[in-house]
Formats: C-alpha cells, structure tokens, sequence
C-alpha cells in the first residue's frame, strides 16, 4: 500500500510533465491539424537551454541554484519559444496548403534535425546537474517503506496547476483566445473577418514552446539528468497523452498526461521497469484504435 | 508614403534582425558546452567565436538574400512544359554498369581495396535501394507513412539470424521465410491501424517500431539483447562456403581466395531482389490494385464513394512494403554478420524515409538516386578528416550525418516536394484529343 501511494505521487510528477508537454501538441493539432512531431525535441531543447543557464547563473555569476531557477525557468521559455517560433515559420507556414503528410514528414525532418543539433553542439552523453531542492516531507514512517513527498514534486504540480489555469483562462477569456479558437474552425472564414491567422498560429507556437521549456526546467528539476535523445521517448508519450485526453483539449491532454504518467509508473512497479514504453506505446495502439477521439475530445469527422 | 529605402540598408537591417535571431537560437546552446570536469562536476566551456560565427553567417545569408531577390528580373514568358524526353537506352546502361560494377573493382583496385567500395558503396547503397523501394510502396503509392519501417527491417534480419541455426535451412530458403515473416507482421499491425487518418497511423507505426525495439533489447533469452545475434551461418554460393581451402568457393572454381569474392555474390543477390523489387512495384501500378493505392493516395473518400475496400487495398500496400523490408533485412544480417537493436533504431526509419522523401513518393529513379547520395553523403563525411584541423580534434563529421539528413526532409518538403527527380510520369494518362489510344 505505502509503495502504491509512492508511486502514485511519482505517477502525478511525471503525468504533470507529460502533460505540459501535451498541451504543446494539443494546441497545434487543433489550430492546424498537424502532428508537431518536432515538439518532443523541443522539449529536450529546452532541458538543455535550463541546464545552461543554471550553469551560466550559479557558475559564473555564484547565484544559489534555488534562487538561479526561476531566471532560468524564465529564460528558457523565452529561447525555447523563439526556437519554436523560427521553426514554424521555416519548417512548417510555407506547408499549409501541401498535401496532407508533408507538414508531418517536414516535422519528422525538424526532430531529426533537432536531437542531432544538440548531440553535435552538447555530446551525446548524460548531462547531470546536482540535485536541487532536496527537502522532502515523510508522509508516513515507522513502516517498513517511507512514503515521502518532496518539495520538487508539490512545486512541479503546483506550476502545472496554475499554468493550465492561466491557459484556460487565455483561450477562453482574451480576444487571442477567441482568435485562436476561430482558426481551429475555420482558419479562412477567421481571416476574413480580420483575424491574423498567420500571428495567431505563431503565438500557439510559441505558447506551446513556453509550456514544452516549463516542462524540460521541472524535467531537469525532478530527475536532474538530461541526453540529447531524451526528446524522442516523452514526445512521443505526451503525443500518447494528447489523444487518449482527445485532441483538442486542453484539459484533456493534462488528464491523458496523468494518465500516462500513472500507467507508467505502476506498470514499471508492478510488472516490469524494461517494458514501461511497451505500455505507455501499446496504450497510444489502443487509445487511436478504439477511442479516437479521447476521453474529452469530440469525435472528428472528415468532410470532403 | 515614406520614401522606399535605400536597398543597401534594407538589406542591412534584415542582415542585423538575422543575427540577433540566430543569436537568441544559439545563445546557450552553441555559445556554451557543458563537460563534466575531473570531480565529475559539468562546468561550462565557452565557445564565443563559434558562436559569432553563426552571428555573421546568419547576417551574411539574410543581407545577401534580400539583396539578391530585389535584384531587377526582366519578364520571361512562360515556357510551354517540354515534351519528356525518352531516354529507351538508359536502363539497359545503367544495369550493365551496375552489373560490370563489382566485377571491375577487384581487377582495378586488387581485392583488398575493393572490399570497402564493393561493400559500402555497392551493397550498402543496394539494400537502402531495396529499403526505399519496399516502403515507397507504402509511402510513395499507397500514401501510407510508415514510421516503423525499421521494425520490418528488424524482424526480417532476426527471422534469418534466429531460423538459420535453429533449422539448418540455406539462405535461399530462409529469404522468403524472413520476407513472409516480416509480411506477416505487417498485416498483423496494418489490420487494426489502417482505418485510422494518415498522421495517426504514421504515429501508431512508429509507436509499434519503438515496441519492437524494446522487446529485441529485453527479450535476453531470444534476442540476446544489446548484444545481438552472430555466429549464424554466412552466405554461400549455392552450397559452396567462401572459405579458404579445399571446400571452399575459390578453391572449386580455381581461384585464389579473397575476402571481396562473398561480397560480390551477394551484391549480385542484392542487386537481383532490388530489381525484383522495382519490377513488382511498376507492374503492380498497371494493375487495378496499384491504380487503386494511387487513387487511395489522392483521395480516400472519393475512393470509398467509388466502393473500394479502401482497408483491405491499404493492407496489401502496407504487407508487400513489410515483405520487402523482411527481404532487405535478411541480407542486411547477411551483410553484417550480427544483428542488434540498435541498427534498427528510428534513425533507421528516418533515414529510409528520407530517402524515398529525396528521391520523390512514387519515383523509382529518384529512390535510387537518393539511396546513392544518402550513402555516399555520409561516406563522404566520414573521409572529410581535413576539417579536424580547422575545427580541433574532437570535431566528427560523421556525426553531422543525420543532422543533414533531417535538414535535408525539411528543405525537400518547402522546396521540391515532388522529390529531386520531380518528373514522374502519371501511370495512366487521357489519350489526346483525336489520337486513337
């Protein structure tokens, strides 16, 4: 039981980070019915700009890392963002009217581009920062398994709390949310009556990176270690996410990330720590042949 | 109105937006290298002229960009599209220098030398030949983006690594085998994935090919994990082994032994089954099926509107691209001699889409040249030892291969998305007015 209560809190820190990252591939699906392949990478780009700036700052100006974090969390959302936002408007804007699979087959390209980006300017190799914000807070003890939860993990929960909360506000409540909502419908009907498509599709980009760089700064926080090939695997968990929460949500794809992380996590426990991809993977087979449209998503019909 | 500026200048301020762009891309990233130190501690190595070089190349780019699309053109009219030229003697030449290839490369370098040409740049570039014709069946034909197809590569190479010792069977017998098998599951995974839109099923592969990936490398007792499989038995020419000695190939045909005689031979079978490969797929594009994958590619609605059995066409699509990637895989393990999860990573995938990318969905020539330039590209960066000395020992040209790679998906998608060789015919054609078919 305490090792089940463990993991299930462990399951909800890796679910938040699953599910930042889906928010990412999420929005982009909705507003231009692409898969945005690259976002894993990015996502891994954006772990290894936090763990440069956290060098930069503690190393070079003798910041505390406690104190270094919050620049760098924000630092990193801005590179990352700006990374996204030139990778939309190189790989991906002059492919809207292609045929269908060329935004992803271009997208494949960019992610390929990407992790090998980082292993050609980084190294191949772990990159592993001291740990930080070690506190932790025992739950329970005097068993024979301690449950404890640490710090990391309430703040990693709280972020993805409050960010999806200020999202949702955003796409709710702000003339670019309205914006954005009108192109997810009808991107030529939104540009008539003056929506600036072009800009709108920009800045979900860039929302979309800033969250991703949130995700890759906690990623770095909780498990404090990060490779040039870390893009891939998440990626492809929190596109997992994105569809079993259905595509198009925003809460869904933060409740198919916790999901996720949960099924994850519990597999890797009770059955086998080797095969915890095969489940989050065979759980992507299942959710898209079964469920296509998701636990929140409605149903997509394909018109002529 | 404000007056138009000066080109000069504009292009200056484009150059000096370029820079700071390539400048917030690079700042941490390029700027700064993280290494461990002695006590295992990463410290941060400054790299500033690398990263100002990036600064003025980016700048240097932008300002002649600009300058060089305000250049004044004059009106051009507009050609008439050419006639395509037919050129009927080119496949007989090519396949006589493909054949004479292998033959002449021993007499010219002595056997020694030819190894490696014969190697990489003849086997090497023919199975990625046959690899991206097998999945342009799937990709170029039939519009499937098959994302796993390393996965079919992977059971095709481990069909023959784990049946040979096991069955005793030769080489031959055990190709089809690895094909079949290969075939097999790809019938498996296409039957409940097919119904889905193109973009899912590229994923839903891709998530299958990972699956496999994770089971080869965990399945010890099968598989032999991270290891791999070797010691299976080697080809033989129709029972001959190439041994030194009595027994063996060289000595039966009065030979002097070498090494490269293996190679050729299968070179030989490689470049037999490509063949084989391309003539299924051209044939079977005259064939209702093959009009009904292209048709399938263009429109799937329109498709089932006609009454297609649009899953069961998408299934023989998906099935013969996993047949020929099981064939390729057979001779990949052949060619190796070992055969590990990591060769059949998504890379691998990346790369055989890139090529069929490159060389255009649904051209055969186009395939084979891209197979060529990829393969030769990544030779060519491995032998380019010149550029240590500018950039300091550490620097491996090899690892910019698929960074290239990925480039190059993106700049063919923006630029040529029709592939380099973009003059594919259509299959069928409306006869011209007036003229009897």
């Amino acid at each position: 039981m305490e090792i089940f209560l463990q993991q299930l809190i462990n399951g909800v820190t890796l679910g938040s980070i699953y599910g930042l990252i889906a928010i990412g591939y999420t929005m982009v699906f909705g507003i231009i019915g692409m898969v945005n392949f690259a976002h894993g990478d990015v996502f891994m780009l954006s772990a290894f700009i936090a763990l440069l700036l956290l060098l930069l700052l503690t190393q070079m100006l003798g910041l505390p890392a406690g104190l270094a974090f919050v620049p760098v969390l924000f630092g990193s959302m801005c590179l990352t963002a700006l990374w996204n936002f030139v990778i939309e408007r190189v790989a991906y804007r002059r492919l809207r009217g292609s045929f269908r699979l060329a935004p992803l087959i271009s997208a494949i390209g960019m992610s390929t581009f990407l992790s090998n980006f980082v292993t050609v300017t980084q190294g191949p190799n772990n990159k592993s920062i001291p740990p930080l914000l070690n506190k932790i807070i025992p739950l329970t003890s005097g068993g024979d398994y301690d449950v404890t939860l640490s710090y990391k993990q309430i703040l990693i929960v709280a972020v993805t709390a409050v960010l999806l909360a200020a999202f949702w506000f955003v796409v709710q409540k702000t003339s670019l949310g309205r914006a954005q909502r009108a192109c997810e419908q009808d991107a030529k009907m939104a540009a008539l009556l003056g929506v600036d498509v072009n800009r709108t599709i920009s800045l979900t980009f860039v929302i979309g990176a800033a969250l991703a760089a949130v995700a890759g700064s906690l990623f770095l926080l909780q498990y404090g270690v990060v490779k040039s090939s870390d893009g891939f695997v998440p990626g492809v968990k929190a596109f997992t996410a994105a569809v079993l929460g259905g595509i198009g949500s925003l809460p869904g794809a933060v409740l198919g990330g916790l999901a996720i992380g949960l099924v994850e996590t519990l597999w890797g426990q009770y059955f086998s720590s080797d095969y915890k991809d095969v489940a989050a993977f065979s759980l992507l087979a299942v959710t898209l042949i079964f469920m296509p449209s998701g636990l929140l998503g409605r149903p997509d019909v394909e018109k002529v | 109105m404000s007056a138009p500026q000066p080109l000069l200048s504009r292009a200056f301020r484009d150059g000096v937006v370029a820079a700071l762009i390539v400048a917030g891309l690079g700042f941490p990233v390029i700027a700064y290298r993280a290494e461990p130190d002695f006590n295992n501690v990463l410290t941060l190595n400054a790299r500033w002229p690398l990263f100002l070089t990036f600064c003025a190349l980016g700048f240097a780019l932008r300002f002649l960009l600009t300058l060089w699309t305000a250049r004044p053109r004059p009106l051009r009219a507009v050609k008439a599209p050419e006639a395509p030229v037919r050129r009927p003697w080119l496949a007989p030449l090519g396949l006589a220098a493909l054949i004479a290839y292998p033959l002449l490369m021993p007499v010219l370098l002595g056997p020694q030398a030819a190894l490696k040409w014969v190697d990489t740049f003849g086997v090497q570039i023919l199975l990625y030949v046959l690899l991206g014709w097998g999945l342009n069946i799937a990709v170029g034909l039939a519009g499937l983006l098959d994302l796993g197809y390393a996965a079919f590569y992977a059971v095709g190479a481990y069909a023959y690594a784990l049946l040979a010792p096991l069955t005793g069977l030769s080489f031959w017998a055990l190709l089809p085998v690895s094909g079949l098998f290969a075939a097999l599951w790809g019938f498996c995974i296409g039957f409940p994935v097919l119904r889905l839109r193109g973009d899912y099923l590229a994923i839903v592969t891709l998530a299958f090919a990972e699956i496999v990936r994770v089971v080869l490398v965990n399945w010890d007792v099968v598989t032999h994990g991270e290891q791999g499989l070797f010691g299976f038995p080697p080809i033989s020419f129709f029972g001959l082994p190439f041994i030194p000695g009595p027994r063996g190939f060289a000595a039966h045909f009065g030979l002097k032994f070498a090494a490269v005689h293996k190679l050729i031979f299968l070179y030989f079978v490689v470049l037999a089954l490509a063949l084989v490969a391309n003539f299924v797929s051209i044939r079977l594009r005259r064939l209702p099926l093959g009009r009904a994958w292209e048709a399938l590619r263009e429109d799937e609605i329109a498709c089932r509107a006609l009454g297609l059995d649009t899953a069961n066409i998408k299934l023989t699509a998906f099935a013969l691209g996993a047949f020929f990637a099981g064939i390729a895989g057979c001779l990949f393990a052949l060619r190796q001699g070992v055969v590990s999860p990591s060769s059949f990573t998504f890379n691998e995938s990346a790369t055989i889409l890139a090529i069929v990318v490159l060389g255009g969905r649904g051209s055969q020539w186009g395939v084979a040249l891209a197979a060529a330039l990829i393969v030769g590209a990544s030779e060519l960066l491995r032998q380019l030892d010149f550029l240590k000395m500018i950039f300091g020992p550490d620097f491996d040209p090899a690892q910019y291969r698929m960074l290239l790679v990925g480039l190059a998906m993106v700049a063919m998608m923006n630029f040529r998305p029709r592939g380099i060789v973009s003059t594919r015919q259509p299959t069928i054609t409306l006869p011209a007015a007036g003229v009897r078919p």
